[in-house]
């Protein structure tokens, strides 16, 4: 994400409440902050940094829908037009008559897409899918540190001394390579 | 404090008015067709005929398969063993005449059931739900529980309603023949009632031990929620142990749920799936519970939007409506779930003895029955999906109506179909009857949070619940 001549600067904190004051201070001086990490969720810190609300819901819906449409497909191609089989003398001609002995079968690929779809895509959405490279810039922060990377839009040193102040127990620039 | 508008309390006098009304009417018209019960009796008996001859039609091609999605195959086959079918087939005519008089007798008798079951899923419910904030030490509630205690006190109303159907029903006064198992004679042997089958239930399904069971019912769940009631109103005095006091509460809270564990399921075979004496479902009393419970959390919805709308309730924030509305939602889909469990296993297999119940709601209710799905499934489910809509008033007002109408009408269809036959269908006096008991609901729910502060300061729970946020 960064380029070449943007300035991160790595503030770390060693407590979540310190670190949502610090979250809102930095935003109200209009700064931008690229990204927090921590070993937890922190309440209200999506919000703090001013995140746009999820659309995962959409696109579970989307998947559940997807699921259904397999389902009933799958239905119908095996049981009714492939292999029409009479279980407990019941009619196999029309998927129609049938539909109650389906529905646990839509029921449950409706949930099985809708959640292992969803899955991935939150893996993929925050580039954490399996041999992704990690983007901590701190191990820190997966024990009981909290980070928070601004970009510096202006005099660094004096961004450095406001991350000081907000509680910060270390503030550095980062030199990582960010993907 | 609440204070009850004199409004609210006029249009409560009305709607209970409204509801006397129906309910005398029922009466005097469930009496005046005492007259015609000849004909009637003729007229079923030739309904049921109609419905035989498919049967015997099909019985010649041999060589083709049976229409076995065709109901009347079904009702040929249950045919075929008379006595596990006495309630819709009988061999003489006179035993259907008589059936078909009682179902007309039983129609006022009925529609109470329906409405005071309703009512008391309403209050059953708000208790089961409020016990448990207790026993589990719930947070997040504290700021709903003294709606909640209202709500409990609705109880007795209905029970008592419930409590007179049976009495009536065992010693058959007034045409009571709701329970059909209750008439006279069915299990003597050479009685002309004789079913062998319902005498076989006579150890379960007798006159006293089932009213007893009533009672014990109803004083356990009207005690505890007398005791929480008190309990809760301990933390407004000066010189109380809180902590102490509701850990007290949890204890309560927990005996109460054993006791509504057992309870919920026993009093909803009881009083309604005895009315379908044949019949059995080990899912019932379940079901049951879902509609108890997603009733009376809906109910629970429209009462806090009510007194927020006049300003009351200021610590409800957003997310506490949110999370109820997820309640509504979620045991939406937690009804459907159990009331497909039970239809599908019951389609599946098709034996004879367990279909005729569905038979019954496919054949002479099949436009309340899939409205009532609709109603309770695809309603709720649509209209509370999004989070916005869980947090939007319009939203979960239109919903908490559909849920509320859409469980009423399961309760209907639980209970007409066995006590009043094909003839059932929801008249003006049903609403009317339905109308009476929410004014009724209106009166003692509101009467009951009129008398101690809306929020209890004391709760330990309580910052924890102001500050609540999702």
């Amino acid at each position: 994400m960064a380029t070449t001549n943007q300035i991160i600067v790595n503030a770390l904190y060693d407590d979540d409440d310190v670190l949502l004051a610090g979250v809102k201070q930095v935003r109200e001086k209009g700064l931008e902050i690229q990204e927090v990490y921590s070993p937890f969720p922190v309440h209200g810190l999506d919000k703090a940094m001013g995140l746009k609300e999820t659309r995962i819901a959409i696109a579970a819906f989307m998947y559940g829908l997807l699921g259904l449409t397999t389902a009933i497909s799958m239905t119908y191609g095996m049981l009714i037009i492939d292999w029409p089989m009479n279980i407990g003398g019941k009619p196999s001609f029309t998927w129609g008559e049938n539909m109650p002995a389906f529905v646990p079968i839509m029921f449950e690929l409706t949930v099985f897409f809708a959640a292992h779809l969803m899955v991935w895509t939150f893996f993929f959405r925050n580039k954490i899918y399996p041999g992704c490279k990690a983007q901590n810039p701190d191990p820190r922060t997966t024990d009981d540190k909290f980070l928070m990377e601004v970009v510096s839009s202006g005099d660094t040193e004096e961004l450095m001394s406001l991350l000081k102040q907000t509680g910060a127990i270390e503030v550095s620039v980062n030199n990582a390579e960010h993907a | 404090m609440f204070e009850f508008s004199s409004r609210l309390k006029t249009i409560s006098y009305v709607l209970i008015l409204i509801g006397a009304i129906s309910v005398g009417f029922s009466f005097l018209a469930g009496g005046s067709d005492h007259h015609d019960e000849a004909s009637h009796g003729e007229g079923e008996h030739a309904t049921t005929e109609a419905h035989h001859s498919p049967a015997a039609s099909h019985a010649h091609g041999h060589d083709a398969m049976p229409k076995t999605d065709d109901f009347s195959y079904h009702k040929g086959a249950s045919r075929a063993i008379p006595k596990n079918n006495h309630f819709y087939t009988s061999p003489n005519a006179e035993h259907d005449a008589e059936h078909a008089h009682h179902q007309e007798q039983n129609k006022p008798w009925a529609n109470l059931l329906v409405n005071s079951f309703f009512a008391l899923a309403i209050g059953l419910g708000a208790l089961f739900f409020m016990a448990l904030q207790y026993a589990a030490q719930v947070g997040w509630t504290v700021v709903l529980l003294r709606v909640l205690e209202g709500i409990t006190s609705f109880i007795w109303v209905p029970g008592l309603v419930i409590l007179i159907i049976i009495v009536t029903g065992w010693f058959h006064l007034g045409g009571n023949h709701v329970y059909h198992w209750m008439a006279e004679g069915i299990m003597i042997p050479g009685s002309e009632n004789y079913d062998s089958i319902i005498a076989g239930k006579e150890g379960y399904l007798n006159g006293p031990f089932f009213t007893i069971r009533s009672i014990i019912y109803l004083a356990g769940w009207i005690g505890a929620a007398f005791l929480l009631r008190k309990m809760s109103l301990k933390m407004e005095q000066s010189g109380v142990d809180y902590n102490q006091n509701w850990a007290k509460m949890r204890n309560v809270g927990a005996g109460f749920l054993v006791f509504f564990a057992v309870t919920s399921s026993m009093s909803a075979w009881d009083w309604i799936m005895s009315i379908d004496t044949h019949w059995f479902s080990t899912l019932f009393g379940w079901y049951v519970f879902s509609t108890i419970f997603v009733s009376s959390l809906t109910a629970l919805m429209m009462v806090v939007l009510y007194l927020k709308g006049k300003g009351y309730l200021p610590e409800v924030n957003k997310s506490h409506i949110h999370d109820i509305a997820k309640f509504m939602f979620a045991f939406s889909i937690f009804w459907t779930y159990l009331w497909f469990s039970q239809y599908m296993l019951i389609w599946y297999s098709n034996i004879p003895e367990e279909v005729t119940y569905y038979m019954m709601r496919f054949d002479e209710y099949k436009v309340l029955f899939f409205t009532m799905v609709a109603l309770n499934f695809i309603f709720p489910v649509t209209i509370l999906m999004s989070r916005d809509s869980k947090r939007n008033r319009g939203f979960i007002f239109t919903a908490g109506i559909i849920i509320l109408f859409g469980h009423w009408l399961d309760i209907f269809i639980m209970i007409m179909p066995g006590s009043v036959g094909a003839s059932g269908s929801v008249t003006l006096i049903n609403m009317g009857t339905l109308l009476g008991f929410v004014g009724l609901f209106i009166l003692v729910v509101f009467n009951t949070i009129k008398k101690a502060p809306l929020m209890i300061k004391n709760h330990p729970m309580f910052v924890e619940s102001k500050h609540f946020h999702i």
